[in-house]
């Protein structure tokens, strides 16, 4: 018999990364990414002022990077549940190409030097925003109400709904009403989303273990909750117009988008049989996105519009 | 030199030897540090240049 036990301290072979950097790209979760870069952009692009380009550029570099970073935290700690998940299997870490622990690494280092470099080069009120938004979305809403409760995506909407907070504050320094009411039009436009989207996925989810909304409380009652957060959206995203904060061309789109949605949600309400009711779920998925886009693309057209109107004047006169 | 040495550096390195897409995803992924490093790094340079003498005004 041996002193030394040598079973016992054999050692495995370390494991060699192959990932490359597309695993590492998808990590950041870049649709999502691209959503709040846009948000973001109109956020800065509203604040009143001028703020050098420079600035509003690496503004939208940090903000993208800590979504980024987000993304990534939240795809290491959801492994488990991406891996049950055909929407989420082919993730870099249910294909084995990154490891939870790389993926942890990699998003907290993104995580550090998006804050810090938002705070160093533009001001700290807006680094510590984007922080709290990281931490808001990371442990919030991933580690405690995405497994505890079916509201997980109405409470942990806030995450998703703070970027142009974020960058409206870079920019100014400040808070006001206006950034907080594009806030809580991605705030109610969340919920009809992804109730939407969690309606036929729902197989997905419930396999999961996650407590979404259909899978707790069933299709029938979404739906009710569904039509109920869309005709509140439509409301809060209308009100900037009657309030004054703005102008009637946004007014009119918002009325109109307003509509259509309304209209999608009241048909996802009212078709129940299975290849009817999926159509329309789906409708309803596809033109949220749009909804969201075109409403802040208006804003977005108004403050460019706005800006080369007396360049466009003075090639007149 | 001494037997035992020569004997030694005449043997295969038994260390970990890494295979053609481990060392191209290395590379790979080594660039793209590289590149995140010196966008930081031109990223702080042009707003010292944009701040000028402001960059050292630092209020909260």
């Amino acid at each position: 018999m041996s002193v030394i036990d040598h079973d016992a301290i054999a050692l495995s072979s370390p494991r060699i990364s192959e990932a490359e950097v597309g695993d590492y790209f998808a990590l950041l979760k870049p649709r999502v990414m691209s959503l709040v870069i846009f948000t973001a952009l109109v956020g800065l692009a509203i604040a009143p002022g001028h703020f050098h380009p420079v600035l509003a550029f690496t503004s939208l570099l940090c903000i993208a990077v800590g979504a980024g970073a987000s993304g990534a935290l939240n795809m290491a700690l959801e492994g488990d549940i991406d891996a049950k998940m055909v929407r989420t299997a082919n993730r870099p870490i249910p294909r084995g190409k990154v490891t939870q622990a790389e993926a942890l690494a990699f998003g907290s280092t993104l995580a550090f030097f998006s804050v810090l470099t938002l705070g160093i080069l533009v001001n700290w009120y807006a680094g510590a925003l984007l922080a709290f938004t990281i931490f808001f979305y990371v442990v919030i809403y991933t580690m405690w109400l995405k497994r505890w409760t079916a509201q997980n995506i109405v409470i942990g909407g806030a995450a998703g709904a703070l970027p142009p907070v974020v960058a409206w504050v870079a920019a100014t320094g400040s808070l006001a009403p206006e950034p907080l009411l594009l806030f809580l039009i991605i705030f109610f436009w969340t919920p009809p989303h992804f109730w939407a989207l969690a309606l036929f996925r729902s197989d997905d989810y419930a396999r999961a273990g996650v407590p979404m909304l259909p899978v707790v409380a069933g299709p029938d009652a979404t739906r009710l909750q569904i039509l109920l957060y869309t005709i509140v959206l439509v409301a809060i995203a209308v009100s900037p117009w009657p309030l004054g904060y703005f102008d009637a061309v946004y007014g009119v789109i918002s009325l109109l988008l307003g509509a259509g949605m309304l209209v999608l949600a009241a048909n996802v309400f009212r078709r129940r049989e299975r290849t009817a009711s999926l159509r329309a779920t789906r409708k309803l998925f596809a033109f949220s996105i749009l909804y969201l886009f075109v409403l802040f693309a208006t804003l977005l057209a108004e403050v460019v519009v706005r800006a080369a109107a007396p360049l466009i004047g003075s090639w007149f006169v | 030199m001494g037997a035992h040495a020569e004997e030694m550096a005449e043997q295969e390195p038994d260390g970990i030897v890494l295979t053609e897409a481990q060392k191209r995803s290395r590379r790979q992924r080594s660039i793209a540090i590289a590149l995140a490093l010196g966008v930081l790094v031109v990223l702080f340079f042009a707003v010292t240049l944009v701040k000028g003498p402001a960059v050292l005004n630092r209020p909260l």
